[in-house]
């Protein structure tokens, strides 16, 4: 990335990939990556090499999330550096392999973007999720997609929290981009979530196409939800959960959550609050997948990110 | 039709995680076990059994480990253990061993426990606990559409439960091949509620069944109380047959989805010529069969596996007696 009068230039995004399978049960990307690698007309850009890729095949036989360890958390420097064995952990390997393949992270080598088609439980529509708040590139396509399907709307999810942070398989390629389509039950294709899904791509790589070609995206704001923290379900000694996202909470991905409101049921009925001092705006709410990562919700904070004007550089 | 009489309720056994993913029947024992010190008055007339069938499997947040579990009650698979040097009938038993897989294994404890089916000694009721993706509300299951007390529970929860649906399918499956698992009690039926994904529970769910559950033990205690519920007649859906996705001949990959007109439309009727699937290239693919019929378990994840993109069922009026309990008997 170079600079001139206030312009973020990139090279072209000549290497682009879709993945899908990160989560073998998360279906809408499954299907989409295996009817483009079987007919890719859809996914073609002059000047753009697309590849879709299955990045966690074992899982997706077995419809299940992961086989050993979860593969978009195991992009981790150690796990990437560690000596090849059979002995690793067969998501492990494949990092490893991807990181090959699609990186190696943090190189001049590694593609140029990543797409990760992910699926929730939770009702968060189409959320794109950014891993930085200062990569111009994808700050420019988020608000180009946005726009692209206004009025439907469009969640951008930032997360760069220091601790919540985590190395995914996308985060292999100079710009990671997430995309989270829901709610669907894993195991589940449900038709207006994986149309959903197409269309997203469709605008993403159109961007891509407008962008080789010279386009110059002026500078532009974006409204995103940052990640502030982690609530868990309450629990008893054994680590069994005790209440249930409360059903004025459930479903109410990216509305304000006020000091006050439920946030929790027991059991046996009883209601408990949220206690935080400020209002925040909660998703990933009841998360199937989160309940063994001991995640109730996540809550959030809109801000507000400058998106520097960006073009390509010239050769 | 006159009246019926039945021996009280006395034992009765309510489970859950017989799929270990359907979250709200694993929560719901858990949570009657946790309160097992304060049992309602209610439940003097009978013993109430918690059962968590599938605790491997539950644990794991899986449907199940190796074989579904809710498959294997039926005579030949429970005999597994007990008979195999004996090949009677044309069936070949073998004897259980380390390879033996654990749902068959437990299949045969839970006969155990709640049975042995067909015997005297089974429980009088069991009532098994599922989630299910689809939109089916609250649906009884069961392979009798004449067994009155299931009937007659069926109809009181349509009158108690006020925020979801409650209906009865019945599988038009002979009692010697009933596979499941309330099948190992003199009464049994299965209670399956959605849509929930598999591995969560929401609030709403939990709630609706937990009442369901309360109602059905409220029942319970007035049955065997003497009460004499009156007849009448109670609507059913009786299964006629399933339908698959379409699938490349090859690879036998699903080509299409839900169409989003069936999508979350169960017990809508489903007329010939609605679109049944939208396949991937857009193209609508529509009902073929020459009879109106009700669909359910549309878009019921576990039935990937099992070729079933949807069932379609019939809609029929049954009669039912009006019944009492025989408490001399």
């Amino acid at each position: 990335m170079t600079s001139r009068c206030g312009v973020c230039c990139f090279n072209e995004a000549r290497r682009v990939a879709i993945f899908g399978g990160t989560h073998g049960n998360e279906m809408s990307g499954i299907m989409l990556v295996n009817m483009w690698l079987k007919n890719g007309a859809e996914i073609q850009r002059s000047g753009v090499m697309t590849k879709p890729f299955i990045t966690n095949p074992r899982a997706v036989e077995k419809c299940t999330r992961y086989v050993d360890t979860d593969l978009n958390r195991a992009f981790t420097p150690e796990n990437l550096s560690a000596p090849s064995a059979d002995e690793l952990p067969y998501e492990v390997r494949r990092a490893q392999e991807i990181n090959k393949t699609f990186g190696p992270k943090g190189s001049a080598d590694a593609y140029d973007v990543i797409f990760d088609l992910h699926n929730t439980t939770s009702n968060m529509g189409s959320t794109l999720i950014l891993e930085s708040s200062t990569d111009h590139f994808t700050l420019q396509m988020v608000h180009y997609i946005k726009k692209a399907i206004a009025p439907a709307s469009c969640p951008v999810l930032l997360n760069e929290h220091p601790l919540l942070k985590y190395s995914t398989s996308r985060s292999v390629a100079k710009h990671p981009i997430g995309l989270e389509v829901g709610p669907q039950p894993q195991g589940v294709l449900r038709s207006n979530i994986f149309e959903s899904m197409r269309v997203i791509m469709k605008h993403a790589l159109d961007f891509i196409e407008l962008f080789n070609n010279g386009v110059e995206f002026p500078p532009c704001s974006v409204d995103v939800f940052k990640v502030q923290e982690r609530m868990d379900y309450p629990r008893d000694t054994n680590g069994n959960i005790t209440a249930m996202v409360h059903p004025d909470l459930q479903d109410c991905d990216w509305e304000p959550l006020n000091p006050g409101d439920p946030m929790f049921q027991t059991f046996d009925g009883r209601t408990i609050p949220y206690e935080g001092p400020s209002p925040v705006y909660p998703t990933f709410i009841n998360e199937a997948a989160y309940y063994e990562k001991q995640q109730a919700f996540v809550t959030t904070r809109r801000e507000t990110l400058a998106a520097q004007a960006i073009s390509k550089i010239e050769q | 039709m006159s009246k019926v009489s039945f021996p009280a309720l006395s034992r009765v056994a309510v489970c859950g995680g017989t799929h270990g993913n359907e979250l709200s029947g694993v929560y719901l024992v858990r949570e009657y076990l946790r309160r097992k010190h304060n049992q309602r008055n209610a439940q003097e007339s009978f013993t109430l059994m918690m059962v968590m069938s599938n605790p491997r499997a539950v644990q794991q947040c899986r449907r199940y480990t190796e074989t579904d579990l809710n498959r294997c009650f039926t005579r030949a698979t429970l005999r597994t253990a007990t008979s195999f040097k004996r090949e009677s009938r044309r069936l070949i038993s073998t004897p259980i061993s380390d390879k033996t897989p654990y749902e068959i294994v437990r299949s045969q404890e839970l006969n155990g426990l709640l049975g042995p089916k067909g015997s005297p000694e089974a429980m009088d009721l069991v009532c098994d606990l599922h989630n299910t993706t689809a939109n089916m509300g609250l649906c009884f299951i069961s392979f009798s559409d004449s067994d009155w007390i299931c009937l007659h529970i069926y109809r009181h929860l349509q009158r108690e439960l006020a925020t979801i649906p409650v209906r009865y399918i019945h599988f038009d499956t002979p009692k010697n091949e009933a596979y499941s698992l309330e099948s190992v009690g003199k009464h049994g039926f299965a209670m399956e509620i959605g849509p929930q994904p598999h591995g969560s529970v929401r609030s709403n769910i939990f709630v609706a069944i937990q009442e369901g559950v309360e109602q059905m033990l409220e029942w319970i205690h007035l049955f065997n109380s003497g009460t004499q519920f009156e007849g009448g007649s109670v609507e059913v859906f009786t299964l006629v047959k399933n339908i698959d996705y379409p699938r490349d001949p090859e690879t036998r990959a699903i080509t299409a989805a839900i169409h989003p007109d069936l999508q979350d439309r169960d017990f809508c009727l489903l007329h010939p010529g609605d679109p049944l699937f939208l396949s991937f290239s857009g193209e609508t693919l529509r009902y073929k069969g020459k009879e109106p019929l009700y669909p359910f378990f549309v878009n019921e994840c576990a039935y990937y596996e099992k070729g079933i993109a949807l069932s379609l069922a019939r809609r029929r009026r049954v009669v039912i007696p009006s019944i009492q309990c025989d408490r001399d008997r």
